[in-house]
């Protein structure tokens, strides 16, 4: 199912997007639409319950390379950044360092890319006020959005580089945004394609291999790009290039990269003097520490 | 792959490959035998290279202790490991032509010893491909009876009459012709019921069974 039949189908019937994107799921899999919502919920509560326990906290990582970004920023007054994307920027960084501390996540829709979601989902609930119901919805329609992708393209950072992951994420974000305020699908489709758009050719370089640099901060970046494309979308600039396409055109981008540029630690920053000699180091310490 | 699997799962960090996949591999064998006394795991390719950095490790011992994908528990995976008494090793090693994330879990419990050997090949999915040196191809997802039969005729139509549920795949291979000894593994639909169980143990074929529960949401986390 491609985003432009959804859109036709809201068309012809007028009925509640997530509802037809749960048909649609029953169609495609013949899951019970009442227990799909219902585990989406269960999801998405979890997602908003680690952001909360997690939110500007410190985390000793696997590899020490990250781990107090989330708690520097939350320590420091906001410039420029809006109270909601400060919250937001400090949840990304909260829930990725989680992630790279072992803690619990939602992969949503990777574990790389696993902050993006959650902070947009909690500066709604926090900031905005946002209901149980409208942010439900809006996840359900992100969920959506979020299923193109993995039909038409790929997920996978190995598969397709960052792009498939963190701009995938960002896609949803931006969806989940658009649709929360707008309630249009139309303005969600465009939210999503300037999100995808503007990750476009994103590598997938861990240094050392880890989830953690650059993977962390650019969970904290992506939200930021949501808001934006959410915003732009909102205010009624339209993609010119439908998500549909610029889905195919992400899958195209993404069989182009070379390896090198696929979650293999050998290109972009992971090959660059430093991280070489700081994985150098990592394998050491990894190599000499106590297991526990 | 669905809504759920684009949404979820529930995990614990950093990798869906390196611990969520991992975990799965060796939760596996807890679920074919229980908690072992004493456990290797021998790690190939990727894995090899890069199991402490992604916490394979500990996702290993968790899974082999019984805790779930998305218990917060995980990264305590070692003391947890040494509070069951467990004797564990981890070991690097060229498992041969099998994809760079697979690990072989060797597990013994008094005179009972299980290998199973799994790939994680990407986003949480794996592939079981090895059981006590018999090949398979099992996603880990529906149930599954390991079962180590006489090596005798009829003793396959013996075990799968006993059996009245749908049967997904069956992989049947000699693994010791001197003392006369057949592994059979079946993938089924769903979970069997005890009075199915106590019949294959009690067949006249069958020497051991292991019986591997599927538990509904446990692969996405959800309950």
């Amino acid at each position: 199912m491609v985003f432009s039949d959804l859109l036709t189908i809201w068309r012809n019937t007028g009925l509640e997007f997530s509802e037809i994107i749960l048909a649609q799921e029953m169609m495609e899999t013949g899951r019970d639409p009442v227990a799909v919502k219902r585990s989406l919920k269960y999801l998405m509560d979890v997602m908003l319950e680690e952001a909360q326990k997690n939110f500007g906290k410190p985390f000793k990582t696997l590899t020490g390379l990250t781990g107090n970004n989330a708690a520097k920023l939350c320590a420091s007054k906001p410039r420029v950044l809006s109270e909601f994307n400060w919250v937001a920027t400090v949840t990304a960084l909260s829930m990725a360092e989680s992630n790279a501390a072992m803690g619990r996540i939602v992969a949503c829709p990777t574990a790389g890319s696993c902050g993006v979601m959650p902070a947009m989902l909690y500066a709604l609930r926090n900031v905005k006020e946002a209901d149980n119901e409208g942010l439900l919805k809006a996840f359900i329609v992100a969920s959506g959005v979020g299923n193109v992708v993995a039909k038409k393209a790929t997920l996978s950072g190995a598969a397709g580089g960052c792009q498939a992951e963190i701009g995938t994420a960002t896609a949803m974000a931006a969806a989940l945004m658009t649709y929360y305020f707008s309630h249009n699908p139309e303005t969600v489709g465009h939210a999503s394609a300037l999100a995808l758009k503007s990750l476009m050719g994103l590598v997938c370089d861990p240094v050392g291999g880890f989830v953690e640099v650059p993977c962390v901060k650019r969970n904290a970046i992506a939200v930021n790009v949501a808001i934006a494309c959410a915003e732009m979308a909102l205010a009624g600039i339209e993609s010119v290039i439908p998500f549909d396409e610029v889905v195919e055109a992400m899958y195209h981008v993404g069989r182009s990269l070379p390896e090198s540029l696929k979650e293999t630690g050998l290109g972009g920053i992971a090959a660059t003097r430093t991280a070489q000699k700081l994985v150098e180091s990592i394998h050491k310490t990894l190599n000499s520490g106590s297991e526990t | 792959m669905g809504l759920l699997e684009v949404a979820g799962p529930i995990m614990v960090g950093p990798s869906s490959s390196h611990t969520l996949g991992a975990l799965k591999i060796a939760r596996f064998a807890y679920k074919l035998m229980g908690i072992p006394e004493e456990v290797t795991f021998v790690l190939h390719g990727s894995f090899a290279l890069t199991y402490k950095g992604h916490g394979t490790d500990r996702a290993l011992l968790a899974g082999i202790v019984g805790l779930k994908p998305d218990d917060t528990r995980v990264k305590d995976a070692f003391a947890i490991a040494q509070s069951y008494g467990l004797k564990f090793n981890f070991e690097v090693s060229d498992l041969g032509e099998v994809h760079p994330n697979t690990v072989l879990v060797k597990a013994k419990r008094g005179n009972i010893y299980n290998e199973v050997r799994g790939s994680s090949v990407g986003g949480g999915a794996i592939k079981i491909n090895q059981i006590n040196g018999v090949d398979c191809d099992l996603t880990g997802e529906f149930p599954t009876l390991v079962i180590l039969n006489r090596d005798l005729p009829g003793a396959l139509r013996g075990i799968l009459e006993c059996i009245t549920y749908n049967i997904a795949n069956v992989y049947l291979r000699r693994v010791n012709a001197l003392e006369g000894l057949a592994l059979t593994i079946i993938e089924l639909d769903s979970n069997i019921d005890d009075e199915t169980l106590k019949k294959l143990r009690t067949n006249k074929y069958v020497l051991e069974i292991y019986n591997v529960k599927s538990e509904e949401g446990e692969n996405l986390g959800i309950q």
